[in-house]
């Protein structure tokens, strides 16, 4: 890269598209797995988890970026651990003050965003060789795709298992069985194993939407 | 039958390969081969086939599961009646029309529903269509209680189709059950439909109730520490339960007729049956509870066990391949089952939960049976591996 590339160059504006589709950490790379199936059943703590993964892993991103060219390389992964997990007390210091109880529900899983797989991979493969505002870029991508993933199978988790979309109630009372309806709510989908058949399904239509993934 | 035969013939050069309706040739295809065999011999490959195909097979097991589906109709209509207090003044036909008319539409949305899958994911593959779901269509209608809401019972078909089959490779390549998947989508998915006391018999809104009526299994009763159940009503069948399950004389005859055709494989019904008395007599000998003193025996003609042994644990593409691991998959089913029913206050019924277990462990159990058979034949040679 010469130091002259513009800002928003094609080639950076790839580091942020590409894993929202073509290298989704969750759905290509499948990375990121378990608390993709773990905070997904309302659409609420979905989105609160996709922003917190979306700032800690750009910062991260950025100041590992910012050391690369100092980090003893014996050492390195200690000192990625401290970073990220300075980085996730931060977040979750600022949930608890100002989204009290959507931080409870997600409970101990902002706390296990400092073992994400989809953080130590971006920060290994990515913020160790390229230069911060790349590096950047990159966290804001990866962190995006993950938290796209997230919100779909959030939304349709919360709309068939709880009949409501962010809180808000869309399936109407009087269609429930309990009031003389015939509609009653999937609790399979409130489970964790309907959330990894979730993933499944938006793997399944990615690929055969997307000719780049398509394997013979 | 003439005029239908012309038809497929004469439609045929229309949904040949290149022709103008070519994207209807599996559907066509399929229709043809379900009414007639076809004149159709082999271009390349082998030459000779058995005359009894996937198409014969699945009959022959759909012409044995024809004493439970007819008796199950028979006692839906039976414990309505019973339950309304009616029975005494209502005649056999009467009753029997009762249930046919409360069955066929559950049989009629399964069909609908997962044909209408399978012909839909054929023709996007390009495949023939074949004839794994004429089993499993009237599989799913024969596990269900009698009051599950029929669009549930859809959303469950074509799950267990989509989820149990088409995304494995379809026919044949499943590693569950697809009927069980769908009883057990239901089972998570809706528990208040599926189980409790007020799906298995239909009341129709009856006003008038007869003293002291329930609603509940035997089973159900049984987990509870109630045990008050006929054992002849078990055995031939007059006893609340899904549709299918309730009567084991029936199942006998069934089974009968797929143990004489070697469709059903005998290993694994006896292995079930007797993987499931073992673990009766060992529950009695350490028994604390009522339920845990049920008599071993009698745990095979209660629930679904006759069920899921005969029709279930036999399916071919699930269960294991090799005969001596038929022997161990179904012992390990009816241990399961038995001790699941009797020991996990959760679940009333176990077969349905030991069954889809054993399905996943089935290629495992193989793999260790082949494993020990080359070593074996190693040994022998001399060879050292």
């Amino acid at each position: 890269m010469s130091e002259r590339d513009p800002l928003f160059s094609k080639k950076n504006l790839k580091l942020i598209s590409d894993p929202i589709n073509n290298s989704n950490p969750i759905t290509v790379q499948v990375l990121g797995i378990c608390s993709a199936l773990a905070v997904t059943a309302q659409l609420k703590p979905a989105v609160v988890m996709s922003l917190s993964v979306i700032a800690v892993l750009a910062l991260a991103n950025v100041i590992i970026s910012l050391l690369r060219n100092t980090i003893p390389n014996r050492i390195r992964i200690i000192v990625q651990l401290v970073i990220i997990a300075a980085l996730v007390i931060l977040v979750d210091q600022i949930l608890k003050a100002f989204v009290y109880d959507v931080s409870k529900e997600l409970s101990v899983f902002v706390g296990l965003i400092i073992t994400n797989c989809i953080l130590m991979g971006r920060i290994e493969a990515f913020a160790l060789g390229n230069k911060p505002w790349q590096s950047f870029l990159d966290g804001i991508g990866n962190g995006a795709g993950y938290g796209a993933i997230l919100i779909i199978i959030a939304f349709f988790r919360e709309l068939l298992g709880s009949g409501s979309v962010y809180g808000f109630k869309i399936v109407p009372d009087s269609w429930y069985i309990t009031n003389g309806g015939f509609y009653s709510n999937n609790g399979m989908m409130i489970l964790p194993p309907m959330a990894l058949i979730t993933v499944g399904i938006i793997i399944w239509v990615q690929r055969s939407r997307n000719s780049k993934l398509i394997e013979d | 039958m003439k005029a239908l035969r012309n038809f497929f013939e004469k439609t045929k050069p229309y949904v040949q390969k290149g022709a103008k309706y070519h994207w209807l040739h599996s559907t066509h295809d399929g229709f043809f081969t379900l009414f007639f065999v076809q004149k159709d011999t082999s271009e390349s490959g082998t030459h000779i086939h058995d005359y009894s195909d996937l198409k014969r097979t699945m009959s022959i097991v759909v012409l044995s599961l024809v004493p439970a589906i007819l008796f199950g109709m028979y006692n839906t209509g039976l414990q309505h009646y019973k339950a309304i207090g009616e029975l005494a003044s209502t005649g056999f036909f009467e009753i029997f029309l009762y249930g046919l008319l409360k069955v066929i539409p559950v049989i009629a949305v399964s069909y609908i529903v997962g044909l209408g899958i399978e012909f839909a994911f054929a023709q996007m593959r390009g495949h023939d269509v074949n004839e794994g779901f004429l089993v499993s269509g009237i599989l799913i209608p024969l596990v269900m209680p009698i009051e599950t809401p029929l669009w549930m019972i859809a959303v469950a078909t074509a799950f267990a189709v989509i989820f149990g089959k088409e995304v494995f490779g379809g026919t044949g390549m499943n590693i569950w059950n697809p009927a069980l998947i769908a009883r057990a989508f239901l089972f998570f998915a809706y528990p208040a439909h599926m189980s409790g006391d007020s799906v298995w018999i239909p009341l129709d809104g009856a006003a008038k109730l007869v003293d002291g009526f329930s609603g509940a299994t035997p089973l159900a009763d049984a987990a509870a520490g109630n045990i008050n159940f006929s054992i002849a009503d078990a055995f031939f069948g007059f006893i609340p339960g899904s549709i299918g399950e309730t009567s084991t004389l029936a199942i006998l005859l069934g089974a009968i007729l797929l143990i004489v055709t070697g469709i059903g494989s005998w290993k694994i019904m006896v292995s079930v049956a007797g993987g499931g008395l073992f673990m009766g007599v060992l529950l009695n000998i350490f028994a604390v509870n009522p339920f845990m003193e049920l008599p071993f025996w009698q745990h095979l003609i209660l629930g679904g066990f006759a069920f899921g042994a005969v029709f279930m644990a036999t399916d071919p593409v699930s269960a294991t391949q090799t005969e001596k691991g038929k022997w161990i998959y179904g012992f390990l089913i009816g241990v399961i089952a038995i001790l699941f029913r009797v020991l996990n206050p959760a679940y009333p019924e176990g077969m349905m939960l030991a069954i889809l277990l054993m399905n996943t462990f089935a290629p495992l159990v193989d793999h260790y049976i082949v494993q020990s058979n080359i070593k074996r034949r190693l040994k022998r040679a001399g060879v050292s591996a």
